[in-house]
């Protein structure tokens, strides 16, 4: 893939370049016939070493752009490669149908599963077409009754994460955005089928947790998961939006500190250099992922279900219990 | 009364004098209405709940002041007031923060919970307050909210919250986001056991608290005039929302929208309370239990 200057991150450069070097001489190969396997192999050694390098390297920043990047797959890119069939669903049977909210029915490995999850647009206007990924009280509600369906049909939901955050226009504030995530908090804690849930990219905020009350919630390696975006919360805590370095450290938003904060329950391995250089194997990886879960949450009653869910987000926070006054 | 000294000024000018000497009175005697300017005897506002006796600008008031107005004299019992919290993820400057709140509020947390009696109907109480933090929900406020709904389940008990919060505490991260999840399924709870849920939304309920526990409430009301809404200014503004009507995110915008029940006056809210605790069925304590 030539990469294009738009969608190449300061660190991703070197690789840039060396990808480029390697079509070139792959170029040379095709029009002059000559054999220089050797040379690409070598410069693909190089490049997997820096990658390697690069990646294991990574400040939290680094990954907040990862999770945002450009080229990340998006939603709809695992749904077709993961499921064997997927017929969308739509409507919240109230107001509209929210773009930046999905849904569906769809096969999983031959396995019958509800899917829901926001979509964020490709280019300018596909962009605005999603609303950036940021689902509408429409959304919410439409995710929600889809979920519902699931429930009376006995099938498991897949809720894919990926959204900057809920949107917060006036029409969202007119028609409840606060009340339709509330609301889907309280069902999904006690929806009597299994909920896994995949935080593909941006795990952003209440608008990530109203489809995130899962009894499996996954996160691929790269994905982030806060409260507030970093630039947001520097903007209020420390009055300096520039900060957001610093603050993207302090949040503690990566997958691994999810998995020690025992918000998440596992890390699901990206490619190397990150989903989007390999999208295929990382829907895989997510896709093998979901069939592990849900195969094993099939085997539990659904009143253990209901009461593990209860108490796994029933024991999460910290705090201490002084006997002194 | 004598007229101020500042008398026959006017505008800017009579509001800079009366600032300057209310600020010359002796503390504590008198306060200032934010909202209409009106100069108030501190003794007189007390009276009258602290609402102001010219525009009816609802002050924000403590948890214990709320408790006080609220539930029936001697019959407050509070529970797991020894909830601290501690800093999970290090979060600079949190610690300095939590004891600047303690301070200002003399309360361990920005929430209290309970058990008392509303016109001898027993009752379940959580109520917060904003000096505390900006009254932001991290894991002690969660643990205690999900503690006192466990209690009311137990023992049969509606519950009663008053909210007023800018949303999660962005000092715990994700730890604080995933409070909205851990209350909003005790709720879920209560509702299962069919017993009543009521949230009174007073001056502001944002964010974080605003789309979890508090509005899943079998009825909400609101105080006048509060600020309740989904994205603080701030937020909304970095995210680039820009015209905003003029009564957005208020009580009064949110009944219009349909969003809460009834928007109930200070004066009102103790009897109004009972009339709903009654609806749903709950009746005073007998003294022979
Ligand atoms: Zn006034």
């Amino acid at each position: 893939m030539p990469p294009s200057e738009w969608n190449v991150l300061d660190f991703e450069k070197p690789i840039a370049d060396l990808d480029t070097q390697i079509a070139e001489i792959r170029r040379l190969t095709m029009e002059r016939g000559e054999d220089r396997s050797d040379d690409i192999i070598a410069l693909e050694q190089d490049r997997d070493r820096l990658l390697q390098e690069i990646f294991s390297n990574l400040k939290t920043w680094d990954r907040v752009l990862l999770a945002r990047h450009p080229k990340r797959p998006y939603t709809l890119d695992y749904v077709r490669i993961m499921f064997d069939d997927y017929t969308e669903l739509s409507g919240d049977r109230l107001f509209a149908d929210d773009h930046a909210m999905i849904g569906g029915i769809a096969t999983l490995e031959g396995r019958q599963v509800m899917f829901v999850g926001q979509q964020k647009g490709r280019d300018l206007k596909d962009r605005q077409y999603r609303n950036f990924g940021s689902a509408k009280p429409e959304g919410y509600r439409k995710a929600l009754r889809l979920m519902k369906l699931a429930e009376k049909f006995k099938r498991p939901v897949i809720c894919l994460v990926d959204t900057p955050a809920a949107d917060c226009s006036v029409g969202s504030e007119e028609r409840g955005i606060s009340e339709a995530i509330a609301r889907n908090l309280m069902e999904m804690s006690t929806l009597e089928t299994p909920v896994i849930c995949v935080v593909l990219g941006e795990g952003g905020s209440g608008g990530a947790l109203g489809i995130a009350v899962a009894d499996r919630v996954l996160m691929l390696e790269h994905a982030v998961y806060s409260v507030i975006p970093p630039e947001s919360c520097a903007a209020i805590l420390w009055r300096d939006p520039t900060k957001q370095k610093e603050m993207a450290e302090a949040l503690k938003i990566t997958s691994t500190d999810a998995l020690k904060l025992g918000v998440i329950d596992d890390i699901i391995p990206e490619p190397p250099g990150g989903a989007h250089r390999n999208v295929d194997l990382a829907a895989r990886n997510v896709k093998n992922a979901l069939i592990k879960h849900i195969d094993e949450l099939a085997k539990l009653k659904t009143t253990k279900l209901l009461d593990e869910r209860y108490k796994k987000f029933r024991g999460m926070g910290v705090y201490q219990e002084s006997t002194e006054e | 009364m004598a007229p101020a000294p500042w008398f026959g000024l006017k505008g800017k000018a009579a509001r800079k004098t009366a600032r300057q000497s209310v600020d010359a009175l002796p503390d504590g005697l008198w306060t200032k209405c934010p909202k209409c300017n009106e100069i108030l005897f501190n003794k007189e506002l007390d009276k009258n709940l602290r609402v102001c006796s010219k525009c009816s600008y609802h002050y924000k008031l403590g948890a214990w002041e709320r408790i006080e107005i609220t539930v029936d004299d001697g019959t407050f019992v509070e529970a797991d007031a020894k909830l601290t919290a501690i800093n999970p993820l290090g979060f600079p400057e949190y610690d300095t923060k939590i004891a600047k709140g303690r301070l200002m509020s003399k309360l361990n947390e920005a929430i209290i919970t309970g058990t008392g009696e509303v016109g001898g109907i027993e009752i379940a109480l959580a109520v917060a307050d904003f000096r505390f933090m900006g009254g932001s929900m991290g894991g002690v406020v969660g643990e205690k909210f999900v503690r006192i709904v466990e209690h009311a389940i137990e023992k049969n008990l509606p519950v009663i919250t008053f909210t007023t919060s800018g949303g999660a505490r962005m000092q715990e991260g994700i730890l604080s986001l995933m409070q909205m999840a851990k209350t909003t399924a005790a709720c879920a709870r209560l509702h299962k056991a069919g017993l009543p849920y009521i949230v009174i939304f007073t001056d502001p309920t944002t964010a974080g608290v605003h789309a979890s526990y508090a509005s899943v409430g079998d009825v909400i009301f609101a105080e006048p005039g509060a600020l309740v809404g989904f994205a603080g200014a701030r937020v909304a503004q970095q995210a680039g929302v820009v015209h905003r009507p003029d009564n957005f995110q208020t009580s009064e915008f949110q009944l219009e929208h349909g969003m809460i029940d009834r928007i109930v006056p200070r004066k009102d809210m103790k009897s109004t309370l009972i009339k709903m605790l009654q609806f749903c069925g709950c009746e005073e304590k007998s003294d022979a239990a």
